[in-house]
């Protein structure tokens, strides 16, 4: 089978579906490649680098539809280039089926089976081809970097001999993947980064990216399924809002990231915030296709109200082609190996597997547009609450008069020992203890890395009960003789045995 | 002359400290080794040179295929074999108490007074109790570490009673035994007490599940300390006694630091019937949801290349898998592109107290780079790429995660926190406790099925 990858017609899309690395990786599946002239040339991939990978370089682009039997591409087919698709064709993009009925429609008529890798399900076995997350992670970081660019101040804080520089102060609203992507890329630059977000449950990667995680009083939790945030009640809102009031006097850039499925993006950051920025202020709205999470975005342009630069691109993404063409491509590699089980060139379109089930949205002509809810393995379902117990029981301190006590009825013992016994056994009862104590003391010393070496040379001393054996090798009585004998075979090979072993393993030890 | 030996025994009394302390430090620790063999010789030597031996024969001949024996077992072990080794050992030394217990019983020293020979019986009987156990004890150890018995705890039904039972057993024919001189009773008395002594010994091990093998090792090395103190107290000899002493509180530190990392009350290990041959997982509805997700060597030598910090957690399951060569190559490789490698050692990791680095010292890994787990456990969070190599219950996130885990509490390497964690393992088999492990679900888990040393060595060939 043949998979051909066309130049994107969009003209702020500079996304191509394949790169050359992602070439060989379809070629090994079994499948021909053939690309346009010139698709991934605002990626800064050349023609001769795809012929290099073992793709075919077609300049027509009728031809390049007349071969293929599998299109990949990053955004929706138009319906000039669903015009050019062989009938029975697949084509494998962006889709958002949700939203796009005539599409389906569209391409349902002309029997093209349709894999939407936005509709991928987000389970964990799917995640090497959830192109929606990967994407995302590059808005986020376009994000800060569009936002340092139309900032006119440092990001980092600086003490130089012309004065100090505070840091900036950035305000996430929104830490999904491009929330977080735009946390880190904001602490790197240098600057003082808060998140705010719906689910209490993403409090700790926000903190582990090094945002500050902000709070209301109002106890609720935002977290729908597939890791989504759900819609809030109406007094979470108003705290929700009377917060970012507080806030928007203080920060200096705001990058809003805040989705819903399936409904347009909440407007989050008003007119009136807005006003109340200082001069010079960013603000960056990742929602702009959807709407914009701010009043007064206008998706696609960058404008400047109330001194405020307020940016609605829609092509964060594409603004980094390289990069976003690169693991969007390693993206559709994983979903064709996927499809291929095989190796052999030939796609399976197999509806019981659950993630190749929720991507394709026509297949034989049908629209299979939703499709079954899928279980989410990665977050337990929240009725399996677990009691909140402290794992470590915090052992309670030994009062002192119980080890007190210990040692009174220790010390009778040992008086009352002292009483009966005669004098030798107490001389010898005298250095066992001190001994123990000794032990007690020089092996807790021993590093845990040596604790097989110290075995085997305890073993190796304790040997030492060959002197027993060898006192009693002189004895009168012959089955004393021979038992002596044994013993001191027996532990000659314990003390022989565990130096030499001991010697062995120290040797081996080395920085 | 009794002055000069009793000195040569003071001196190596104190060559036998200086040796434990010289432990301390890997940099100290081949001298430590040194001096012990100093003290052994000067001991050994010091005793023949004695008036009380004789039979120069019989100890020349004795010493002589005692040495070569011990020597040629030392060169012969291999490392991964070492804690059948040193189980083997202990049964010597407990075999050598009894012995000389009963020696001691056969021919008494004279000219005592009663009390003296009433202590003298209590030792006698005291050191062949403690003996006997050390010996059988040893052997199943031996067999079970060796896979010549299964290493399923055997639970004979009330096994505690027959314990009670024999120890009550113990203490009425010691009360009986003690008074008398060398007699038909006397000695019927203690061959019946050495019998139960000897049977509670394999009952007591064979109770035990084979990954609590490192506790029971370390019991054993202790109760061979006590034996030889035993043996101390009945000769009246300072440095039996000493040396005892010293191997028994050793031996006992080693195991409460095992129990500890186990979580688990010595009495609970002891008591046995835990673990098993690391058969089905338990059932647990309350187990783990989710996939495992699969990965490939090939991907698992591009994260790894492309890694700025990497840490190695070994179990019991790289020496099973002989993987220790592999993986020091690979970490020598990957440390040469400059990456951070470091090893995380789980204090029960292996069937030895500090197995793992033994296994990895051979295998040439600088031990300054192999950590332990408190050293490394607040470094998991900043890790690129954790590598699990035949790790299980010590990698378990239900231990912080789930109160009611059955293994709730016990310390573990919180392997999960990193970016990336590969687990390489043959199956998705339950661990020794038989508790099903969240980790390998986990969504930023990994896992690489197949034999360690096969998957170490395909991924070498994959890195850059």
């Amino acid at each position: 089978m043949k998979i051909v990858v066309p130049k994107e017609l969009n003209a702020l899309e500079h996304r191509v579906a394949a790169v050359p690395a992602s070439v060989e990786k379809l070629i090994k599946l079994g499948y021909e490649v053939a690309v346009e002239s010139g698709a991934g040339a605002e990626a800064s991939f050349t023609d001769e680098a795809y012929a290099d990978s073992g793709a075919s370089v077609v300049a027509n682009v009728d031809e390049l539809y007349a071969q293929g039997d599998i299109v990949l591409k990053v955004l929706a087919p138009t319906n000039d280039e669903i015009a050019k698709i062989q009938p029975g064709a697949t084509v494998i993009s962006f889709i958002w089926p949700a939203q796009n009925d005539e599409l389906l429609k569209t391409l349902a008529e002309k029997n093209i089976n349709t894999l939407a890798i936005d509709m991928v399900p987000r389970i964990s076995r799917a995640q090497k081809m959830d192109a929606l997350s990967s994407m995302a992670n590059i808005a986020g970081y376009r994000a800060v970097v569009e936002a340092a660019h139309h900032f006119g101040r440092f990001m980092t804080g600086q003490i130089t001999a012309a004065g100090k520089v505070p840091p900036a102060k950035v305000l996430v609203i929104g830490a999904g993947v491009a929330g977080l992507a735009a946390i880190g890329a904001a602490k790197s630059m240098g600057a003082i980064v808060k998140a705010f977000d719906t689910r209490p449950i993403v409090k700790e990667q926000v903190e582990s990216m090094g945002g500050e995680f902000l709070t209301v009083e109002i106890e609720e939790d935002g977290s729908a399924s597939g890791g989504y945030a759900k819609e809030m009640s109406k007094e979470f809102i108003d705290a929700e809002m009377a917060l970012f009031r507080e806030e928007a006097k203080d920060v200096d850039i705001v990058i809003t990231t805040a989705l819903i499925p399936g409904r347009p993006a909440p407007k989050l950051w008003l007119a009136d915030m807005v006003e109340t920025m200082k001069e010079g202020s960013v603000v960056v709205d990742l929602a702009g296709e959807q709407g914009g999470n701010c009043d007064l975005t206008v998706p696609g342009e960058a404008v400047v109200k109330h001194g405020v630069t307020i940016i609605g691109y829609t092509n964060l993404a594409s603004r980094l082609p390289t990069q976003a063409s690169t693991l969007y491509a390693t993206n559709l590699v994983h979903l064709m190996s996927d499809l291929t089980p095989g190796k052999d060139g030939q796609p399976n379109i197999n509806m019981d597997d659950e993630v190749i089930r929720g991507a394709t949205s026509v297949k034989d002509g049908e629209i299979t547009f939703p499709p079954p809810p899928v279980e989410v393995s990665a977050a337990p379902a929240p009725a399996a609450k677990e009691p909140e117990v402290p794992v470590v029981v915090e052992k309670k301190p030994t009062p002192t008069w119980q080890i007190m006590a210990y040692w009174l009825v220790a010390g009778a013992a040992m008086l009352g020992l002292g009483k009966v016994a005669p004098a030798d056994f107490v001389a010898h009862f005298t250095v066992f203890v001190l001994a123990i104590f000794i032990g007690w003391q020089v092996v807790w010393n021993v590093t845990h890395a040596l604790h097989t070496p110290l075995m085997s040379v305890t073993n190796a001393i304790s040997g030492i009960v060959v002197v027993g054996s060898l006192l009693q090798v002189s004895s009168d009585n012959s089955i004393v003789v021979i038992m002596a004998a044994i013993g001191i075979l027996v532990t000659t090979i314990n003390i022989a045995g565990g130096f030499f072993v001991t010697h062995r393993m120290l040797k081996m030890f080395r920085k | 002359m009794t002055g000069v030996i009793t000195m040569a025994y003071l001196f190596s009394a104190v060559m036998f400290i200086l040796s434990l302390s010289g432990l301390s430090s890997q940099e100290t620790a081949q001298r430590g080794n040194l001096y012990g063999m100093t003290g052994m010789i000067v001991a050994i030597a010091a005793t023949i040179a004695s008036a009380a031996v004789g039979n120069y024969v019989v100890v020349a001949v004795a010493m002589g295929i005692g040495a070569v024996v011990g020597i040629f077992l030392a060169i012969r072990v291999e490392m991964t074999a070492m804690p059948q080794l040193v189980a083997m050992l202990h049964s010597f030394v407990g075999l050598a108490a009894v012995l000389i217990g009963w020696g001691g019983y056969l021919a008494p020293p004279e000219g005592q007074t009663h009390a003296m020979h009433i202590i003298h019986n209590v030792e006698v009987y005291i050191g062949i109790f403690i003996g006997a156990i050390t010996l059988t004890g040893s052997i199943l150890a031996f067999g079970k570490l060796q896979g010549m018995i299964s290493g399923r705890p055997l639970t004979l039904p009330g096994r505690h009673w027959l314990n009670l039972i024999a120890l009550i057993a113990t203490i009425v024919l010691g009360v009986m035994f003690v008074p008398q001189h060398y007699s038909e009773s006397a000695t019927l008395y203690l061959a019946i007490m050495t019998m139960i002594a000897l049977l509670v010994g394999i009952h007591l091990v064979a109770a035990i599940g084979g990954a609590d093998m490192p506790v029971v090792v370390s019991m054993l090395n202790s109760y061979s300390g006590w034996a030889a103190s035993a043996t101390g107290f009945m000769l009246g000899n300072d440095l039996l006694i000493v040396t005892g002493a010293l191997v028994g509180s050793s031996g006992a530190i080693l195991s409460y630091i095992m129990c500890k990392g186990m979580n688990r009350s010595f009495i609970s290990v002891i008591a046995g019937g835990f673990g098993s041959d690391g058969g089905a997982p338990a059932d647990d509805d309350e187990g783990p949801q989710g996939d495992p997700t699969p990965t490939n060597h090939e991907e698992v030598a591009a994260e790894l290349a492309q890694a700025s910090s990497v840490i190695i957690v070994p179990g019991f399951g790289m020496a099973v898998a002989h993987a220790q060569m592999a993986v020091s190559e690979m970490t020598q490789k990957l440390r040469k592109q400059g990456i951070e490698v470091r090893f995380g050692i789980h204090p029960v990791a292996g069937r030895l107290p500090g197995h793992m680095n033994v296994l990895l010292a051979e295998a040439n890994v600088p031990y300054d780079i192999v950590m332990e787990m408190d050293e490394i456990n607040e470094d998991f969070p900043e890790t690129d790429v954790v590598l699990v190599i035949g790790a299980n219950d010590t990698v378990n996130p239900d231990a912080v995660e789930r109160p009611n885990s059955p293994i709730a509490g016990m310390p573990v390497l919180e392997v999960w926190k990193s970016k990336r964690c590969v687990v390489l393992k043959r199956s998705m088999g339950s661990g020794y406790a038989g508790v099903a492990n969240p980790l390998f679900v986990k969504e930023n888990s990994r896992m690489l099925f197949g034999d360690a040393k096969d998957s170490v060595q395909e991924i070498i060939k994959h890195l850059p």
